[in-house]
């Protein structure tokens, strides 16, 4: 668990018993005026524990520890694509950010005709979501009779992404790492039966290593992880064996906090979740701690919208995605065409500038500094007002490129129109659509 | 071997219990009531505290045929959206537990055509309502009001209650036995103001629902939900004002959303317009679920399905082992 500051400060020189030590107390050796000074900087992560020449052998040990990650971060990888969960800090996401989003994997079975097929087609998607390419994690493929190691030699060159292997049989287990060799894969599962084996494939191959519990039953889950560990498995996936909502969101809930709160090693590390062919189980395991959720069929229409919910869920709330406030070309606007104006904030950027652009109508788009608040949330903080408006307008010099002195403001902010006309003298204002998709309709109409 | 304690919190606060609807007896003539709230943990944690009741599930009708909805969503309900009594007998059919009763804007509303619409609701469903004005300052009062008084003793929640716009939804409220929605733009602080307004004017806090608003899947959700675990958070650790139950709507948001509203002209890799749409509606409304939401605004009969489904298993305490 990691300490704050204050804690880290009775385990430096300045805070020791011993005189020998204590004479070293605000050395500033460290490169920081006191101990307590060099303590809140190591509180922060903003200093290392090496930059104390005098700390104590035992302190030491307690500072590492402490320093060491609550839920371990684990790292699969394939052709260069890699994918890392883990090192989550918080329980809520406003309490500080969540950081690794969970990767999204398609299960296929090595009875599968087209299990190849599948992982092509899921190696290649991609969709673009507010300028990020959105993309799925891996391939699940599951020994289920079938040949497993020609499957996963077929999907491992169909498919550029990382894969899990969903197998229990050891024996099979071998052959499906031999064939995946080259990537760095997850292996699932080691239980209460098969562990010895699986821990001695997952060392051999350097591979993490998931090890299954029945029905939600923790202990016994810790207890493999302590097992595995002690054969010399570092890295290390949990599966509670539940599926689902009620006994998924209880485990999974109970395991993050013992991993966050009370310092419950042998279950610091990430989930592996099964959503079958539930897109809204998929969305409870994204939001609710797992770092591995497996999928059952691909299809577009479904991920697409798992993955911008992870996206959302996964961005950090301090930080909500901007742009860059100025003016933007559209389709090559001249000085006749259309302008409008909104907010910096990426999702309402995006979301205007797209309708503008695939509807061909040229035009200019002015974004206003709302400090990357959406129209409404803005013009209710008092960001996106009629000065703030004129301001850009005048700053960006976009009268300059026009011919005309007409603008166009968001529906929501109607009421602005009065305010701005004295804002902006001589310019005509236009209240547009609320919804940014009705913007194509509303220029073709109201514009000429 | 080690044995591992069940991580509980202890929580000493509990979200307010709020009845909707009135039968009879008790002033109204509705076939059955329907209780949020009463939760003394975070959602559906039944291993360390009480989740009384499930999240109630509204299904929006409007007055008229929208001119707006998705295709997608008129082709799912059909003729119905032509006469707004069989569309309120369809969404009953649909699994409704409460019907959302919302005013479009059109030449024709007055008060009295208010009242009419409400009559013929009324009359097709023994359900709790909640009913929404056109979301114009002036005309949601003339509507509300009318309602209101049609309405006497009912019990709906009427809506929407702003910080701009309460006073006179309130006193409607009081006057006639109804409950209000309180609605503020995802802020935990103007919540909670909001709930302290309407409460000074002699409104019990056992007749506020709060709506936090809603944003929709890709366009701004986790705001929402932040808010929401927050609000939830504080009611759980006694805050007072902000016990009331939440009332969401992720049906009118997420159909707001191109993702829902466009079959053409959208990038191949969006996939099936029907999946994706009722996706964009079914994550909306189910994440806000988990975070807290005590009544979930719906459209799609195909999403009440899912939710319901979620909210069952959710419900049957599969996850307490201990």
């Amino acid at each position: 668990m990691a300490l704050s500051g204050l804690e880290i400060y009775k385990l430096l020189p300045g805070s020791s018993k011993n005189p020998e030590v204590k004479k070293h107390a605000n050395c500033k050796e460290c490169g920081f005026p006191t101990c307590l000074a060099f303590a809140m900087k190591l509180g922060q992560k903003q200093a290392v524990l090496a930059q104390c020449p005098y700390v104590e052998e035992e302190s030491k040990a307690k500072l590492e520890a402490s320093a060491a990650p609550p839920i371990r971060l684990i790292t699969i990888s394939a052709n260069g694509r890699k994918l890392e969960v883990g090192n989550e800090t918080v329980l809520f996401r406003h309490e500080k950010t969540f950081y690794h989003e969970p990767g999204l994997f398609v299960r296929v079975k090595d009875t599968q005709a087209d299990a190849a097929e599948v992982a092509k087609a899921v190696g290649e998607y991609m969709v673009d979501y507010v300028g990020m390419n959105l993309t799925m994690n891996g391939v699940a493929v599951e020994a289920a009779g079938g040949d497993f190691a020609a499957t996963v030699a077929a999907v491992k060159s169909a498919c550029p992404l990382p894969l899990v292997l969903l197998v229990e049989d050891p024996a099979a287990a071998e052959a499906g790492l031999t064939a995946a060799q080259g990537t760095q894969s997850l292996l699932w599962a080691a239980t209460p039966d098969n562990w010895e084996a699986m821990a001695k494939l997952a060392a051999q191959y350097k591979v993490p290593l998931a090890v299954r519990a029945a029905g939600g039953d923790l202990d016994a889950l810790a207890a493999l992880a302590e097992q595995v560990k002690g054969a010399g498995v570092e890295d290390i996936v949990l599966d509670p064996g539940v599926r689902d909502y009620d006994s998924s969101l209880a485990a999974f809930t109970q395991l993050r906090r013992l991993a966050l709160k009370h310092n419950e090693r042998n279950v610091g590390y990430p989930i592996i979740a099964f959503a079958g062919d539930d897109p809204v189980l998929a969305g409870q395991h994204i939001a609710k701690y797992a770092g591995f959720v497996v999928l059952d069929r691909f299809s577009s229409g479904t991920v697409y919208p798992l993955l911008v919910m992870r996206a959302n869920i996964f961005t950090d709330p301090q930080k909500p995605i901007q742009v860059k406030p100025g003016i933007y070309e559209i389709n090559n606007p001249k000085p006749g065409d259309p302008l409008m104006v909104t907010t910096n904030f990426s999702i309402t950027y995006f979301s205007v500038a797209n309708e503008i652009e695939s509807s061909g109508i040229p035009g200019w788009l002015l974004v206003a500094d709302a400090e990357g608040m959406s129209v409404l949330t803005a013009w209710a903080a008092g960001k996106f007002d009629a000065e703030r408006i004129a301001k850009s307008v005048k700053t960006t010099g976009v009268a300059e490129k026009l011919s005309h002195q007409r603008i166009v403001i968001p529906g929501h902010v109607a009421v602005l129109m009065g305010e701005l006309e004295e804002e902006l003298p001589g310019w005509e204002i236009n209240v547009g659509p609320r919804e940014a998709v009705d913007l194509p309709n509303f220029l073709k109409m109201q514009w000429g | 071997m080690p044995t591992i304690e069940v991580p509980k919190e202890k929580w000493n606060g509990k979200v307010r219990e709020i009845t909707l609807g009135a039968t009879a007896a008790e002033g109204g003539t509705r076939a059955k009531t329907v209780t949020v709230g009463g939760e003394t943990t975070l959602p559906f944690l039944h291993f360390e505290g009480e989740i009384p009741r499930p999240p109630a599930i509204a299904i929006e009708v409007q007055d008229r045929k929208p001119v707006d909805w998705s295709p997608v969503l008129l082709e799912a309900w059909g003729d119905v959206t032509e006469d707004v009594a069989a569309w309120t007998k369809a969404a009953a059919e649909a699994g409704a537990d409460v019907i959302l009763l919302k005013f479009s804007l059109h030449d024709e509303l007055s008060p009295d055509y208010a009242r009419q619409v409400l009559r013929h609701v009324l009359d097709a469903t023994g359900l709790p309502l909640i009913v929404f004005g056109p979301g114009q300052a002036d005309l949601d009062n003339d509507v509300l009001v009318a309602v209101a008084e049609e309405g006497k003793g009912e019990n709906f929640v009427l809506g929407v209650c702003e910080d701009k716009n309460y006073r006179t939804i309130v006193a409607a409220a009081l006057a006639h036995g109804h409950l209000v929605n309180a609605r503020t733009a995802m802020d935990v602080n103007l919540a909670k103001q909001l709930n302290i307004l309407i409460s000074d004017m002699g409104l019990p806090l056992e007749r506020i629902v709060m709506d936090p608003t809603t944003g929709a899947l890709g366009y701004g959700m986790e705001y929402g939900y932040s808010v929401m675990e927050r609000l939830r958070l504080a009611a759980l650790q006694g805050d007072g004002m902000t016990q009331q139950p939440m009332l969401v709507t992720p049906g009118e948001e997420a159909w707001r959303a191109k993702e829902a509203r466009a079959g053409e002209g959208v990038p191949q890799a969006w996939g099936d317009w029907a999946e994706r749409a009722i996706n964009w509606e079914t994550l909306t409304a189910s994440t806000l679920v988990e975070s807290g939401a005590d009544i979930v605004v719906l459209r799609h009969p195909e999403s009440v399905k899912r939710v319901r489904g979620m909210i069952d298993v959710l419900m049957s305490k599969s996850g307490v082992t201990s």
